[in-house]
């Protein structure tokens, strides 16, 4: 029998943050280690259809995760995470930021600070990602950007779709 | 029912018609004549896109014509619910590997 696990998605525009709070059916350790060692790491922070590949990941405080997200065309968008704090295994603080291949950030993007803390009871662990913008400024720019590539991607999907509809 | 424009989009038929209605307005027998479905099908995909307020009405004689209100497309609800989906699809890949490496006892 699979329960229901816990998922909050809460945008806080006042004060730019988004919070994300998920549950999952594991021991507390082992969902660290799928956050914080690479090769796991990597198997499921993309979304499909998107595939997450890492450059290069030094977790430790001051350390990085350059990682690509590639999609089925193999473009590849490049991010660069940079750990702040980090105390196994109640969380860890992280700038995340737009980057290039190099592992260069892009300057004219705002970088978000990720506070990720882990909790356990009754056999669950809970996740939760309080992503934060320096103003709400920012917070705007990264969700027009990202509904941009959003709309693109429909409508990228829709010029393969309409000429199986317009018969 | 409360529909927000995520519904809109979810469905790929629902896409083209908006695609379509972006341009100009249409009635909804020109929109069904672009689509291999039914009328009725098409009533309902747009019965639906205007309960999410995505659409301007136009009354000419009998007829109605409809067109795409784009300003809506740039409501930024839009973008965080497919933040939201983001962060559902990311999570249930965790929940696939973590119970991979937990030997799928649970």
């Amino acid at each position: 029998m699979k329960a229901k696990l816990q998922f909050d998605f809460l945008v806080d525009k006042d004060n730019s943050t988004l919070t994300i709070r998920r549950e999952f059916a594991a021991p507390r350790q082992l969902v660290w280690d799928c956050h914080t060692r690479h090769e796991l790491l990597e198997q499921w922070f993309a979304p499909k259809p998107f595939t997450a590949r890492t450059r290069s990941m030094d977790f430790r405080e001051g350390g990085h995760w350059h990682y690509a997200m590639v999609d089925p065309e193999g473009k590849e968008y490049w991010g660069y995470t940079e750990y702040v704090s980090i105390s196994p295994i109640d969380g860890y603080v992280s700038l995340d930021g737009f980057s290039d291949a190099s592992g260069a950030l892009n300057p004219d993007l705002p970088r978000a600070r990720w506070d990720v803390t882990f909790t356990e009871s009754a056999g669950r662990s809970l996740v939760q990602t309080i992503v934060a913008y320096d103003s709400l400024a920012d917070l705007e720019t990264v969700l027009q950007m990202g509904m941009q590539e959003g709309l693109t991607a429909t409508l990228e999907q829709l010029d393969a779709l309409l000429p199986t509809l317009d018969t | 029912m409360k529909r927000d424009i995520f519904q809109a989009i979810a469905d790929p038929t629902r896409r083209a018609i908006m695609v379509l209605i972006a341009i100009h307005a249409m009635t909804p027998n020109a929109i069904a004549e672009h689509f291999d479905i039914s009328r009725q099908a098409t009533s309902r995909h747009i019965r639906i896109l205007n309960e999410c307020g995505l659409l301007a009405q136009e009354k000419s004689g009998r007829e109605i014509h409809y067109q795409l209100k784009l300003e809506k497309m740039s409501e930024i609800d839009m973008w965080l619910e497919q933040f939201r989906k983001h962060w559902e699809a990311r999570y249930s890949n965790l929940d696939s590997l973590l119970a991979n490496l937990n030997g799928d006892t649970a």
